[in-house]
């Protein structure tokens, strides 16, 4: 479940950067890298387990499924406010300059 | 267990990678700035130290969000020594076998992967060049 969230969030970020291509100033990359990152890494999770459980990991415990769901969530929030601080610190659009600035 | 730290390490190495090439391609243009073909070369292909950072990228962010993950499955703690099977030899195993296999398989899938785009991207150049000239 954690692995299928975090592949969603890929894909809509990667639709998203790719609407707006090749304008990037909302830095939307950083987002597609880290969740396709993550993504990939659970891929290889997902892989080995199931190697270990075999047909058993598609029928996962509903209590299970809703913590690995509840922790997909977080993990797409974190990913978020990663993207977000960085965002606001190289200030693209230079707003958080004209702001600090502004008297 | 501890699997994401196979990609960190990765990471750092292809970290430090990226600035010496990136140093070295700077040099190398401002060598090369006066030559006209060299320029049209540049325009056409990306620096290889950009295709670096796809690399790095993908690593450092996997790793961070797999670090959440390993918090919040209390294998990884905020003091020392850190990885809560580093305390247990017996675990400290089972923690190592998994890095070997899992953790150089992340490694191994994220590199192949980026291996992968740098094949597309080339392909892509080369095109670009061919249509230019």
């Amino acid at each position: 479940m954690t692995l299928l969230t975090t592949v969603f969030a890929a894909i809509i970020c990667t639709v998203i950067w790719y609407k707006n291509a090749p304008h990037n100033e909302m830095k939307i990359g950083i987002l597609c890298w880290m969740y396709w990152g993550a993504s990939l890494m659970w891929l290889v999770d997902a892989i080995y387990e199931y190697a270990e459980l075999g047909a058993e990991y598609f029928t996962p415990a509903p209590l299970d499924m809703l913590n690995d769901f509840y922790l997909g969530l977080s993990v797409v929030a974190l990913g978020l406010i990663i993207w977000l601080v960085s965002l606001l610190i190289t200030d693209p659009k230079g707003v958080i300059r004209v702001a600090l600035l502004k008297k | 267990m501890a699997c994401f730290l196979v990609p960190v390490a990765e990471a750092v190495v292809t970290t430090v990678i990226t600035k010496v090439v990136e140093s070295q391609e700077t040099k190398q243009a401002a060598l090369k700035g006066a030559n006209e073909n060299s320029s049209l070369e540049m325009e056409t292909r990306i620096p290889f130290s950009r295709k670096l950072k796809w690399l790095n990228n993908l690593l450092w962010g996997g790793s961070a969000l797999l670090a959440f993950e390993h918090l919040w499955h209390g294998e990884v703690v905020p003091w020392f020594p850190f990885l809560t099977a580093a305390s247990d030899p017996a675990a400290a195993s089972v923690m190592l076998s998994e890095m070997a296999t899992v953790g150089v398989s992340m490694a191994a899938l994220v590199t192949a992967v980026w291996g992968v785009m740098l094949l597309v991207t080339n392909a892509m150049e080369s095109e670009a060049q061919r249509a230019s000239n």
